[in-house]
């Protein structure tokens, strides 16, 4: 896989930001989109625009078709059993508020434990609070330790029979770092205890099945896999998926409804309330045939390839911090970092007068933040279409930072 | 005005050697602002003795922008009239482009009426960090507030 030619499919990528060619480095808050994902979409409103699952007529039979096709795709990709294990939802926040609310909120009790990790992005926090003040269930978190890997050592001690839930990072969109999965998902089921794995960065940086994971629900979203906004997916185990209630109700996710009560649809119909976002759904299929053709394993070498060689610069740079692991195979390319006293504000600031587009702030994890002790930290973060060279700018603009201020 | 000029002209000075940085143990009005986006925060406390702000203090933690915003601030108010103080921040806002309004500076002598202060007409160039820079002067329009 050859990222100069990847990156002729990604139109935005031509762009010129403040007169300077765009070096985009936030792909783990959201990828660009290959032409391919921009064309499938808009095939779609220009010849096979209908709803889904009612039509009669040609148009919706296509549209039903296509659409069908995305989770098909979305399937194979994490080598499923069955498309049916594969709910289209919004995305990963949904996704994990639609297993909070349709299996925790009717599964926990008072007294009942939630596990997490301290390097959770809040879409895998904020939902299990909420559902703890529903049903008295209590969160607890495991630890990081000093090189930014979470802390199993104690696991034994904090995973018992009260602990209901395992939900962790897949990978840290903050510090890169690659869960501990088969040892929290060992640990989940010896007790009894339902997983969900947070896929948002794991799914699009490295090669997993849901055999591998093991977890009984994986989720992810299609914007940081080359797709659209607005969806994403859930797989789950199917017979938690069939014991497990929807979310959220109305129509297309119904068998039959009554005047005060109703009957679901099959999984996965019963968890997709409403008319679904259709060209969003194609666009995602599209985004999974692009990276099957450039490969998983093809993807997270370069990520591997490229992640090294930031560290290595980044390491050049006196007072420069990384926040994260640094040795490549227990990490993704998301790379936290702060310089001297420059607050990352002023840094991407100053970044993007150079055309370098980096993310600052806390990356919707602050308790992981108050781990960090910092306030916030910059992040650079790579992906399929991403060159040494643009990590070359990125160091060359940070250097200039230094510069500007003053630091000794 | 570049940002590289922005920074050193005034922004740096201000922002490793805050003005008036501290706390006022019996402060007549405080307000804490914060900027949910970038997590810049900002307290604010004055004395205000017959009208007139005698004493300020600002303690924050964010950006460079928004803590030397604070610290010119907190130079800029000390003896000035409540009245001038208010017309001080629609200045500054306007200069901003925040509001509407002519700032009233005078482009032939950079400086001359709003001292440090109109080194931050520069941020308007750079339309995310104007929040930052608003920052201390929206906390202190609400801290003045509660003392009508
Ligand atoms: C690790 C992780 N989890 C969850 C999310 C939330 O994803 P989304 O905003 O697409 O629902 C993100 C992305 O911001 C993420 O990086």
């Amino acid at each position: 896989m050859n990222p100069t030619t990847v990156r002729a499919d990604f139109p935005i990528l031509s762009r010129r930001v403040n007169g300077k060619q765009l070096v985009y480095l936030d792909s783990a808050a959201t990828t660009q989109k290959p032409i391919q994902v921009i064309d499938a979409m808009n095939d779609f409103y220009r010849r096979h625009n209908a709803s889904v699952h009612r039509g009669a007529y040609t148009l919706a039979e296509e549209a039903t078709a296509l659409y069908e096709g995305a989770r098909s795709k979305i399937a194979s990709f994490l080598d499923a059993d069955s498309p049916r294990e594969v709910v289209l939802t919004r995305g990963t926040t949904n996704a994990i508020n639609t297993v909070a609310y349709g299996w925790g909120l009717y599964n926990l009790k008072p007294g009942d434990r939630i596990l997490l990790t301290k390097m959770e992005h809040h879409a895998n926090v904020v939902p299990w609070q909420l559902i703890c003040r529903h049903t008295g269930a209590e969160l607890e978190y495991l630890p990081l330790t000093d090189d930014f890997l979470v802390d199993t050592s104690n696991l034994e001690a904090v995973i018992d029979n009260r602990t209901r839930v395992v939900a962790f990072s897949g990978m840290s969109n903050v510090l890169g770092t690659i869960g501990p999965h088969a040892e929290l998902i060992q640990a989940a089921r010896s007790v009894g205890a339902m997983t969900i794995i947070d896929g948002a960065q794991l799914i699009p940086h490295a090669p997993t099945t849901v055999h591998d994971l093991g977890a009984d629900f994986v989720v992810f979203s299609a914007h940081k896999m080359l797709g659209p906004t607005g969806i994403g997916a859930m797989w789950g185990r199917m017979e938690l998926l069939e014991a497990m209630e929807p979310a959220e109700g109305g129509g297309s996710m119904i068998r039959d409804v009554q005047l005060d009560n109703s009957t679901w649809a099959d999984v996965p119909y019963k968890f997709e309330a409403g008319t679904p976002p259709i060209a969003e759904a194609i666009g995602f299929g599209a985004a999974v045939d692009y990276l099957t053709k450039l490969g998983m394993d093809n993807v997270r070498a370069h990520e591997i390839e490229i992640t090294r060689y930031a560290l290595d610069r980044l390491g050049e740079i006196p007072d420069l911090t990384v926040y994260g692991p640094d040795d490549t195979s227990m990490r993704g390319g998301a790379v936290s970092f702060t310089l001297a006293d420059i607050h990352p504000h002023d840094l991407a600031t100053i970044l993007d007068q150079q055309g370098v587009a980096i993310r600052a702030g806390h990356h919707c994890a602050r308790p992981l933040m108050r781990v960090l002790d910092v306030p916030a930290t910059a992040r650079a973060s790579f992906y399929v279409y991403n060159t040494l060279e643009e990590v070359d700018a990125l160091i060359a603009a940070l250097h200039d930072a230094r510069r500007i201020f003053d630091v000794a | 005005m570049s940002l590289e000029e922005l920074y050193r002209q005034v922004i740096l000075d201000h922002y490793r050697n805050p003005r008036r940085s501290g706390s006022i143990e019996q402060a007549d009005a405080h307000a804490e602002g914060h900027n949910p986006l970038c997590g810049d925060e900002v307290t604010i406390e004055v004395m205000i003795d017959d009208g007139v702000i005698v004493d300020a203090a600002v303690r924050g933690r964010g950006c460079s922008i928004s803590q030397a915003s604070a610290s010119m601030m907190a130079d800029a108010i000390v003896d000035k009239s409540l009245e001038s103080v208010a017309t001080l921040t629609r200045q500054v806002k306007s200069m901003l482009d925040i509001e509407d309004g002519n700032p009233g500076l005078d482009p032939e002598r950079p400086g001359s009426v709003l001292g440090d202060l109109e080194a931050l007409a520069g941020v308007k160039q750079f339309p995310v960090r104007i929040k930052c820079a608003d920052l201390p002067w929206t906390t202190l329009e609400e801290a003045l507030a509660t003392t009508d």
